[in-house]
């Protein structure tokens, strides 16, 4: 784990990794989409309407385990001072705002036909709203240090503190009584979902989680350049 | 102990001397509660249904004016790099620091609190309620603010960045105290709302203190 740190190592593994993360996405939201849309069946009581989950679920969990990875990173960057580990937090503060975005959006336009209303103020839609408002605020104070070095550490302690919301986000639909249904998938039991519904489900995870590794490469290879270009103007100039 | 009580004897005769800056919190917290019936309409029974809800926001907004205030001009003079160098355990200041944030801010505000509860109308019933959630809450948001404070030491726009960073992680006293206030206008037990206030307030009173400690170990070193 450790060799990966070095910048030079992480570069020269992830270009030969971008493609096939990439290329695997793609084909994984290529026939996602097309048996979520084309070859699943409509739900009995939601009707079309149900597709939406095909986006919106996974969406969902990827904003749950992109601040997890978050925090993860923040934390081995406070422990072990990797720069590496604070570029990945870095990356990932954006792509799961995007994520939870996406989430809070596919929600809205599922509840208004099925709930009757783009929103209610229940646990699970409030949670995620606040994950939204972690992430904003990471951004924020990542950012508005003059020395990079003090907003990454205060930013990776409040990644930290802002876990907290992560199990609240996951045990929401259990703790209270809410509107949003509990979960149909990580039940003791069988998942109480059809296998038709669950091929394109999980064929859409996938494809998210690719298309974060993707986009965490590539912007995290930008940071790097970025750095690198930093540094050699420095050299010239000083 | 002699040395925690000389510490906020300290903070205090500073606050003593620029009182300008504690009053000026107060009066932000009632004129803000007084933009709400002028904006909502004066309505009693609506404003009765509203008014828990009402102070509780102003009064999480008046301590977010204030946090960012809390080890700022200690960092600025660098009495914070003194401090921190004593054998003096950091969490105890840090402690020392929440304990007279709290009794500029949050206290006053609690103590005005009746009055401005009075002008909105709010049943006779939640007073006692009203005090009890603000009396659980107010150091709560002081301790949890003090790590946001020790955050934001030191950045850009540090007043707006406090907010932001810290109202969503403060979302629950809110709820609770709002929740606990509501149920005692309408005679229900408020005892479960109340003692989750209480959990709050224990909890970050041991770990904020030391979030806080690290994070200044971390940003001034």
């Amino acid at each position: 784990m450790h060799k990966f740190a070095n910048p030079a190592q992480f570069t020269k593994l992830a270009t030969r990794v971008l493609p096939w993360t990439s290329s695997f996405a793609a084909v994984c939201f290529l026939f996602g989409l097309y048996f979520g849309i084309f070859d699943s069946p409509a739900d009995y009581q939601q009707g079309e309407t149900v597709r939406i989950m095909y986006v919106h679920v996974p969406a969902a969990w990827m904003s749950l385990f992109t601040y997890s990875l978050m925090a993860a990173a923040s934390a081995s960057f406070l422990i072990w001072k990797h720069s590496l580990a604070d570029i990945a937090a870095r990356s990932l503060a954006p792509i799961g705002a995007a994520f939870t975005a996406i989430t809070l959006i596919t929600g809205a336009l599922w509840g208004q036909p099925m709930w009757g209303t783009w929103w209610v103020w229940d646990a699970r839609l409030t949670s995620v709203l606040v994950l939204f408002f972690l992430y904003l605020g990471y951004m924020a104070l990542v950012n508005a240090f003059d020395d990079p070095e003090k907003g990454s550490k205060a930013a990776a302690v409040l990644a930290l503190i802002g876990f907290v919301n992560v199990p609240i986000i996951k045990f929401s639909v259990d703790w209270w009584n809410t509107l949003h249904q509990p979960a149909s998938l990580s039940r003791l039991d069988a998942p109480a979902i059809d296998i038709s519904m669950l091929t394109p489900l999980l064929l859409m995870a996938l494809g998210f989680k690719l298309l974060l590794i993707s986009i965490l490469i590539i912007k995290m290879r930008t940071i790097l350049i970025e750095k690198r270009i930093e540094a050699k103007q420095l050299l010239k100039s000083g | 102990m002699k040395k925690f009580l000389a510490l906020v004897q300290r903070d205090l005769i500073l606050v003593y001397r620029s009182a300008n800056d504690a009053w000026v919190v107060l009066f932000f917290f009632v004129i803000a509660v007084t933009l709400f019936p002028l904006g909502i309409g004066p309505d009693p029974s609506m404003l009765q249904q509203f008014s828990g809800g009402i102070i509780w926001i102003c009064a999480l907004l008046s301590a977010m004016l204030s946090l960012d205030a809390v080890f700022q001009s200690d960092f600025d003079d660098g009495s914070l790099d003194q401090m921190m160098l004593t054998s003096y355990p950091l969490e105890l200041l840090v402690l020392g620091k929440c304990f007279v944030h709290w009794l500029t801010t949050g206290f006053p505000i609690l103590l005005i609190s009746p009055v401005l509860a009075t002008m909105l109308n709010m049943n006779l019933d939640s007073y006692s309620t009203l005090l009890i959630t603000m009396l659980l809450g107010t150091p709560t948001i002081s301790l949890m603010g003090g790590v946001g404070a020790a955050l934001v030491l030191g950045s850009r726009l540090s007043g707006v960045l406090i907010s932001l960073i810290i109202l969503p992680l403060i979302i629950p006293i809110l709820i609770f105290s709002v929740a606990a206030i509501s149920a005692s206008g309408e005679g229900m037990e408020i005892s479960s709302a109340v003692k989750l206030l209480g959990a709050l307030l224990i909890i970050s009173s041991v770990f904020c203190p030391w979030a806080t400690a690290a994070t200044l170990r971390h940003l001034t070193n």
